[in-house]
């Protein structure tokens, strides 16, 4: 009987437990070609295939094996005030953590709105009792011209002159970090429970730099401050291709050296994030990630949140992922990663 | 977890500020509070023992009447009764000292 299951898209599709047998065999053997990591065992790739050849709407971990979750930015922002919102996820949905953001979700523009986003933190603060973090990305391309003080790398690069493209990377960095640690400070001060620097690396290795000597500086000043690292993509990107970080090369670097990176540097949580092919099915997604994840959860030494969401963590990118495809990806995950979160 | 009807946000304390991963985040908080780790995702259990505590829980009528610890007050608790910084308490105990 064929089964009803989706693609990376989200559309719904069906096929034969023998057919997703073999897209969970393939999407491992992509992870393992691709990342240089081992496959997963008969026994754990036996189970991905019970998780989705199951027909039922909703899967997920047994009872006492649930994990936290966290978010990068909670709410529409359509609906009434960001602080109802916040409230909404804490009563309604009943999430672990929530996080207030600005809808310009970069640490640059919140720069000179600071004093608003502390109000709102504070009064939110005042109402929530779970913990309730501020979130916003590194964005090192928002510090290129025309916008920006520094020279534009993406201009750069394609008439050959590397110099001056890695010049600009090093000086957005300094600036990013100097904004990263302005609002962080901002928003400690108002009560914040944590920090999340969300979308690590999104403009390659410099953008992961800029995020990894932000958090290094913001833990040397709150020794027990939430501080979270989700990163863009799985793989770093390298603009810049020299950088380093405690003398390792950032470049080219998978979810397990960038997890341990980020705990050097001083987070408290890490989320890989894995990006999905939306031609491929969900199970050959989740079975990818998990190959690519699993040296990652094995040596971690601070909790890891997978980021499992539109287009990451082999939830369909799709505006409105189907719930059967997301219970499923996140349970696979949790099952045979260990997760401390999502 | 189920946050505020479990204790998915108490966990996520211990995540955010000791760097604890799951099963040692949740064994400490199961040790605070008297319970087994399993039950920390058991609302039923989870919802008596949060109101005994003074932990917060969902402000309806139905689940927190006048005498209940919630938000900023429950926070206070969370902070004493899990021994870890809560930020807002501490800004809340600073600009009330007098």
């Amino acid at each position: 009987m064929d089964i009803p299951t989706r693609m990376g898209d989200g559309s719904l599709v069906r096929m034969s437990r023998a057919a997703i047998e073999a897209e969970v065999e393939a999407g491992v053997e992509a992870a393992v070609k691709r990342a240089k990591v081992d496959p997963l065992g008969e026994d754990e790739i036996d189970h991905l295939v019970d998780v989705f050849a199951s027909p039922a709407r909703f899967s997920a971990v047994d009872i006492g094996q649930e994990v936290v979750l966290s978010s990068d930015g909670v709410g529409s922002q359509d609906i009434g005030s960001r602080i109802n919102d916040l409230q909404t996820y804490e009563q309604t949905v009943c999430t672990d953590t929530v996080e207030l953001y600005h809808h310009d979700y970069s640490f640059k523009p919140i720069k000179p709105v600071l004093p608003f986003e502390q109000e709102t933190m504070r009064q939110a603060q005042l109402l929530l009792t779970i913990p309730c973090q501020y979130g916003a990305m590194p964005d090192l391309g928002r510090y290129t011209a025309p916008d920006g003080p520094v020279a534009n790398w993406s201009q750069l690069l394609p008439q050959g002159r590397i110099d001056e493209s890695r010049a600009a990377q090093e000086e957005a960095v300094e600036h990013a970090v100097e904004d990263i640690v302005y609002v962080a400070d901002g928003m400690y001060e108002a009560g914040a429970d944590g920090i999340n620097l969300d979308t690590a690396g999104a403009a390659g290795d410099a953008d992961f730099l800029a995020a990894l000597r932000a958090v290094e500086r913001i833990r040397a000043r709150y020794p027990e401050w939430g501080i979270q690292v989700g990163m863009a993509s799985e793989f770093v990107l390298g603009m810049h291709g020299e950088l380093e970080y405690e003398g390792v090369r950032l470049a080219g670097l998978w979810p397990a050296d960038q997890m341990r990176l980020a705990a050097r540097a001083g987070a408290s949580v890490f989320g890989p994030a894995v990006n999905v092919n939306t031609g491929k099915t969900v199970a050959w997604n989740v079975a990818r990630t998990c190959t690519i994840c699993r040296p990652c959860t094995e040596a971690a030494a601070i909790p890891v949140h997978l980021n499992g969401g539109m287009g990451v963590g082999g939830v369909p990118m799709h505006a409105l992922p189907p719930v059967d495809a997301v219970s499923r990806a996140s349970r696979a995950c949790v099952d045979l990663l260990r997760l401390d979160g999502l | 977890m189920g946050g505020l009807r479990t204790a998915g946000d108490l966990v996520a304390r211990m995540q955010m500020t000791r760097r604890m991963r799951l099963p040692a985040a949740k064994a400490y908080v199961a040790e605070r509070l008297g319970v087994t780790p399993g039950d920390l995702s058991d609302p039923v259990t989870m919802a008596d023992v949060r109101r005994e505590m003074g932990l917060g829980t969902i402000p309806t009528e139905d689940t927190a009447g006048p005498g209940d610890a919630l938000a900023i007050e429950a926070k206070l608790n969370i902070a004493r009764v899990l021994d870890v910084p809560v930020r807002s308490a501490e800004r809340l105990r600073e600009l009330t000292r007098g």
